[in-house]
């Protein structure tokens, strides 16, 4: 995932799908760029917070409070 | 299978993937951190559900997508006016540099029909197989790949016809991607 403007080169013949393969490969670069920006974010707090909040059974005493509506989260 | 501890791990351990899927679907930084929200809920109160051994990040992938697409239609049509103004303020001025490129590149996704997109993303940017990404979708594996084809040359002619002089290619691609669409 480096660089992603690397100039279209003059290999430009079609591929098999009739897609240049070229183009095919930078859309995939583009695609995975775009995409590995918002991976390399890690977890938000916010998320870390709403799972840690949810106990495993062993300790159901603190089941979390997702914004109200606790009692169904925490039972089976 | 209950909550454990190992399973929980592993639910936050996917969750910056959830976020990049969302966002890729919705557009939206804020819409797509309520869908992840809204996932992780249900597969918490749901997690008896989820098979000891199995996927877990398909399954995850899974309920967010039919989250998504539960409360696409509502979206679509504001979603789509944005879009098309900002493609349209795009168009006036030539790609300039690598942001605008990564502009550009999000609103020709966005612009995908919304079962071409998605299959675009499982199997291009996360990494599922063909036949995880039919799982996650409720299709057969031949149109997951015929879904990805079909985006792909899509985008290829919304980013690659107009701003073509940006990448510099030659009689040969306008060709190709004229003939294609």
């Amino acid at each position: 995932m480096k660089d992603v403007k690397s100039p279209a080169s003059k290999n430009t013949t079609p591929g098999k799908g009739g897609l240049n393969a070229e183009i095919q490969s930078r859309i995939g670069h583009q695609l995975r760029a775009m995409y590995d920006d918002v991976v390399r974010q890690g977890v938000p707090e916010r998320f870390a917070e709403l799972i840690r909040k949810l106990d495993v059974p062993e300790d159901t005493s603190q089941v979390g409070d997702n914004g109200g509506s606790n009692e169904q989260n925490g039972r089976e | 299978m209950p909550l454990t501890e190992s399973l929980r791990d592993d639910i936050l351990a996917s969750v910056p993937s959830l976020r990049a899927f969302a966002i890729s679907l919705s557009g939206n930084g804020d819409r797509a951190d309520d869908l992840v929200q809204e996932t992780l809920l249900r597969a918490l109160a749901n997690i008896d559900s989820f098979q000891p051994g199995s996927n877990l990040p398909a399954w995850l992938f899974t309920i967010l997508r039919n989250l998504f697409r539960s409360d696409y239609r509502k979206r679509r049509r504001e979603v789509e006016d944005a879009e098309g103004n900002y493609a349209k303020t795009l168009k006036t001025q030539p790609a300039q540099n690598a942001h605008l490129e990564f502009e550009e590149f999000r609103v020709a996704l966005d612009k995908l029909p919304q079962d071409q997109r998605e299959a675009l993303i499982l199997v291009g940017a996360s990494g599922f197989s063909y036949e995880d990404a039919a799982a996650i979708c409720g299709c057969a594996v031949g149109t997951i790949k015929s879904r990805v084809n079909r985006a792909r040359s899509k985008l290829a002619a919304l980013l690659y016809v107009d701003g073509a002089e940006d990448f510099g290619p030659d009689e040969t691609v306008r060709a190709v991607i004229g003939g294609n669409g």
